[in-house]
């Protein structure tokens, strides 16, 4: 029974890292229809901002981390306007090779500036205390990444669905040109789009260290994962990609304690089963 | 009486409440040439599509020379000699126009899929590639590719991929569509050139066309038949006027 | 060749590219003989990276999990070397069977699906594949691989030499095969059925093509080549470890495949060398500068092929005409 609370608790909390990750790549993908491999690259970016801010600099874990997650999102957006969008009309295989080359100058970039090992962030200490719950006791670093995670979800739906920002983007999204006669700032709205992608990686990079270690081939390692939870959950749906990247992460800490010798083959076989009964996103019923 | 080659019986479509397409009983004999015309929206396009079997009816049947191929694949349906063309062209962009009518060839003589010999040494389907892009005025295209192409003369490969399909039912989705102007008579000419026994059923926009070409015609309207009769009767058809012509100074 | 009748000169232009392949052969074996071991290497991974032209360049699919069908050779080389039979034919026919095998039953499930759907499924299968290698450790070594089985004279004729020179001779020739067989049969009805599916589709299908029965055969066919290409590294390296059905090596195959030029299969050929050869010489750096260079490389490319691409196409497109698997006919 305590396992099972266990693999519950640790599923939920990896899958909520899952999902933060995710969520940037699947609106990009999903709705820019801008296929990015190197978003892995700012889940790392965050983690070792992180990592330099609270470690080497001293600062607390409270101020450190949203510096960190800003800078992630700062250069995410930086580097959309500077290099990414000259790509929006080039053809899928393009934009995959280039990114694909941007996640190795960013893999050769953290070796170059911070050497091959793992990084660490140091949890401070009011992180590492269990918090008690009633039903049961919970270490609070698992707390603060499941709230996290539901705060993303709430605000990121909130925003697609009822902000202006959010019909800004979805209408920007539909028609470039219509949207730009209309007074819509275009290039705002995919710079800060694709910025607070990058953050939010940045922040799940940083929330799910322990978990995700820190080091050079992060961006390349856990690419797979992420592209698995945008593809399951379906391109462009948060609610969907919330739900993939849930399951999933159950699924996989639940392997991981019960049947570890077999690696993530369940994890696999799920998304198998998954996406060959929903094709379009978990959330999307087939299609007529 | 003859078996009518195309038939349909009771054909209908729905996507949920929204009715698409209604009770279409239509049939045509070797050699007809019925046009199909209907205000925009009417579903002419989704009766092909239903006809070809790339859409799955909600009732009826289609038959083919007699035989019912309602549940037939859209590959099936075609090796049993029922053909399309596309509103918009549909054509491999970069592979040479002669090539592909060999491709129609050899999926017609069920040689597509043979492996060892090379294309080059299917001496017979080559020559009756270019016997056919001949027949068109087309032979000097043969090594070209659709995107160097003209769209009329794209158009063209079309109606010669069809050919070399030897269908016994021919269905034209709009073949005028996006040609311009200085590029009609090409295409018209390619469709005079079609066998006489072939039936063939022509959805078209340009009504001088239609009624040029056809027999018979058949006005869709909000997906159910609103008229069938010659061309004449059809133009002083009162219901058709004001659906449809009527619209028209 | 004013001499010559129209079927010698098709004849010749065919032959040419093999004769300048054979030309640069020899070159490498009296020039660079240190360089063998690396060159029989490189020449096996252009084997698989052909295999994988085949289905992304003619058949249209982008794949990130060949490799699955790489390793399943690999293993089932290294396995047969091991328990059954040291023949290096052999072996290369075990490969080949064990990619088609596992092309054909992953194939029939994965070729219902299109587009990002089928992609990612095909990084699932062969992460599938390589879990379920490193659980059953007792039959492939797991981490440590699978190692420990020599390999017999070729033909009865040559062992393996320390220096690779019958290493790359072997595969050299068994590279040359493969790739005059794959173009032949791309040059065949076949072969322009999977390039009318990659190009279009609803064409296809308005011929009345069965579609998923062509790619199935194109997706087994392709395994084929991929098993004969990781028996033949098993082969020569005498070891077979669990990267071979990895993810990296199914990325890399896609890049070299790019870097040449997808759909003609030399260019699979080019883009092995170019990037292996790079590979080669940077990771004698630090490994990561090697990252560098290859990412460097690669953004460039794509930023500049607008304006390379227009100015290339024009001279590659005469070229690929002469050793483009489709031959234009001359005119009768």
């Amino acid at each position: 029974m305590a396992l099972l609370a266990n693999i519950l608790i640790d599923g939920i909390a990896y899958g909520m890292v899952l999902f933060i990750i995710a969520v940037g790549l699947s609106v990009t993908l999903g709705l820019m229809r801008f296929v990015n491999l190197a978003h892995g690259a700012f889940a790392m970016t965050g983690g070792y901002l992180a990592s330099w801010l609270v470690g080497l600099q001293g600062l607390p874990f409270a101020i450190g981390v949203p510096i960190a997650v800003a800078l992630t999102g700062l250069i995410g957006a930086l580097l959309e306007v500077l290099v990414l969008r000259r790509l929006y009309r080039r053809s899928e295989l393009q934009q995959v090779l280039f990114t694909i080359g941007l996640t190795f100058l960013f893999v050769a970039t953290a070796n170059f500036l911070a050497g091959p090992e793992v990084k660490l962030i140091a949890l401070p200490g009011w992180l590492k205390t269990p918090v008690d719950l009633g039903i049961r006791t919970l270490p609070a670093q698992r707390l603060l990444v499941i709230a996290a995670g539901l705060v993303v979800l709430v605000l990121s739906a909130w925003v697609m669905g009822r902000s202006r920002f959010g019909v800004w983007l979805r209408a920007t999204v539909d028609n470039t040109g219509a949207a730009a006669s209309l007074g819509i700032p275009v290039k705002r709205v995919y710079a800060l789009t694709f910025g607070f992608g990058a953050a939010l990686a940045g922040l799940g990079g940083i929330l799910g260290a322990e978990l995700m270690p820190l080091e050079p081939y992060y961006p390349i390692k856990y690419l797979v994962l992420v592209l698995v939870v945008v593809a399951v959950g379906g391109m462009g749906s948060i609610n969907g990609s919330a739900a993939a990247a849930l399951a999933l992460g159950i699924i996989e800490t639940a392997s991981k304690y019960l049947a570890s010798d077999w690696g993530s083959v369940f994890f696999f076989l799920a998304m198998v089963l998954f996406l060959a009964c929903r094709p379009h996103g978990l959330l999307v019923a087939r299609r007529a | 009486m003859s078996v009518p080659l195309l038939e349909t019986r009771q054909l209908c479509k729905s996507f949920g409440g929204l009715h698409v397409t209604r009770d279409i009983n239509l049939s045509l004999l070797a050699g007809d040439k019925v046009g199909l015309i209907g205000p925009n929206g009417a579903g002419k396009t989704t009766l092909i599509n239903l006809i070809t079997g790339m859409l799955p009816p909600s009732a009826g049947s289609v038959h083919l020379g007699g035989e019912d191929i309602s549940h037939l694949s859209q590959a099936q349906r075609v090796r049993r000699g029922l053909v399309r063309t596309f509103q918009i062209t549909q054509l491999a962009p970069t592979l040479p126009v002669g090539r592909q009518v060999e491709m129609a060839i050899h999926e017609r003589e069920g040689s597509i899929g043979r492996m060892w010999k090379p294309l080059h040494a299917y001496q017979n389907v080559q020559d009756e590639a270019l016997a056919i892009l001949q027949s068109l005025r087309m032979a000097s295209l043969s090594c070209r590719a659709p995107i160097e192409l003209a769209y009329g003369e794209q158009r063209m490969v079309e109606v010669a991929l069809a050919m070399a399909l030897r269908p016994r039912v021919l269905l034209l989705d709009e073949p005028m569509a996006g040609v311009p102007p200085g590029e009609r008579q090409v295409v018209l000419d390619a469709l005079a050139s079609l066998p006489s026994n072939l039936a063939i059923l022509m959805i078209e926009h340009d009504i001088d066309l239609v009624f040029n070409f056809a027999d018979r015609m058949l006005v869709l309207a909000e997906g159910a038949l609103l008229a069938e009769g010659s061309p004449l009767e059809i133009r002083r058809h009162a219901a058709v006027r004001s659906a449809y012509l009527g619209e028209e100074a | 060749m004013p001499n010559l009748s129209p079927n010698a000169q098709q004849l010749w232009r065919q032959f040419l590219p093999y004769a300048v392949l054979m030309a640069i052969a020899g070159f490498i074996y009296f020039y660079f003989p240190d360089q063998l071991p690396l060159a029989a290497r490189i020449v096996a991974i252009a084997i698989f990276v052909m295999s994988l032209d085949l289905v992304v360049g003619y058949g249209g699919l982008a794949t990130l999990g060949h490799s699955a069908l790489y390793g399943a050779g690999a293993y089932a080389a290294g396995l047969l070397a091991m328990h059954v039979s040291a023949n290096p034919l052999l072996g290369l026919l075990v490969g080949a069977c064990a990619g088609a095998v596992l092309a054909g039953i992953s194939g029939l499930f994965l070729l219902r699906y299109e587009g990002l759907t089928f992609l990612m499924l095909t990084i699932a299968i062969s992460q599938i594949v390589q879990n379920l290698a490193s659980k059953f450790r007792d039959w492939t070594g797991g981490d440590d691989g699978l190692s420990g089985f020599m390999v017999d004279k070729i033909l009865g004729l040559a062992s393996f030499d320390l220096q690779g020179r019958v290493a790359f001779v072997y595969c050299f020739v068994v590279m040359v095969i493969c790739l005059w067989l794959m173009r032949r049969l791309m040059a065949s009805p076949f072969g322009l059925a999977c390039m009318g599916i990659h190009q279009n589709r609803q064409r296809m299908a308005a011929l009345g093509t069965q579609i998923r029965w062509q790619l199935l055969k194109l997706y087994i066919l392709s395994g084929v080549f991929a098993g004969i290409s990781g028996a033949l590294a098993a082969q020569v390296a005498q070891i077979v470890g669990l990267d071979t059905l990895g993810f990296e090596l199914s990325a890399e195959a896609l890049v070299m495949l790019v870097l040449g030029g997808a759909g003609n299969l030399w260019g699979a050929l080019v883009g092995t060398i170019i990037f292996a050869s790079i590979h080669h010489w940077a990771s004698t750096l630090n490994p990561y500068h090697w990252l560098f260079i290859i990412g460097g490389m690669l953004m460039l490319m794509v930023l500049l092929r607008e304006r390379l691409g227009r100015a290339l196409s024009a001279r590659l497109h005469a070229l690929r005409r002469t050793v483009s698997p489709i031959t234009v006919r001359t005119s009768a």
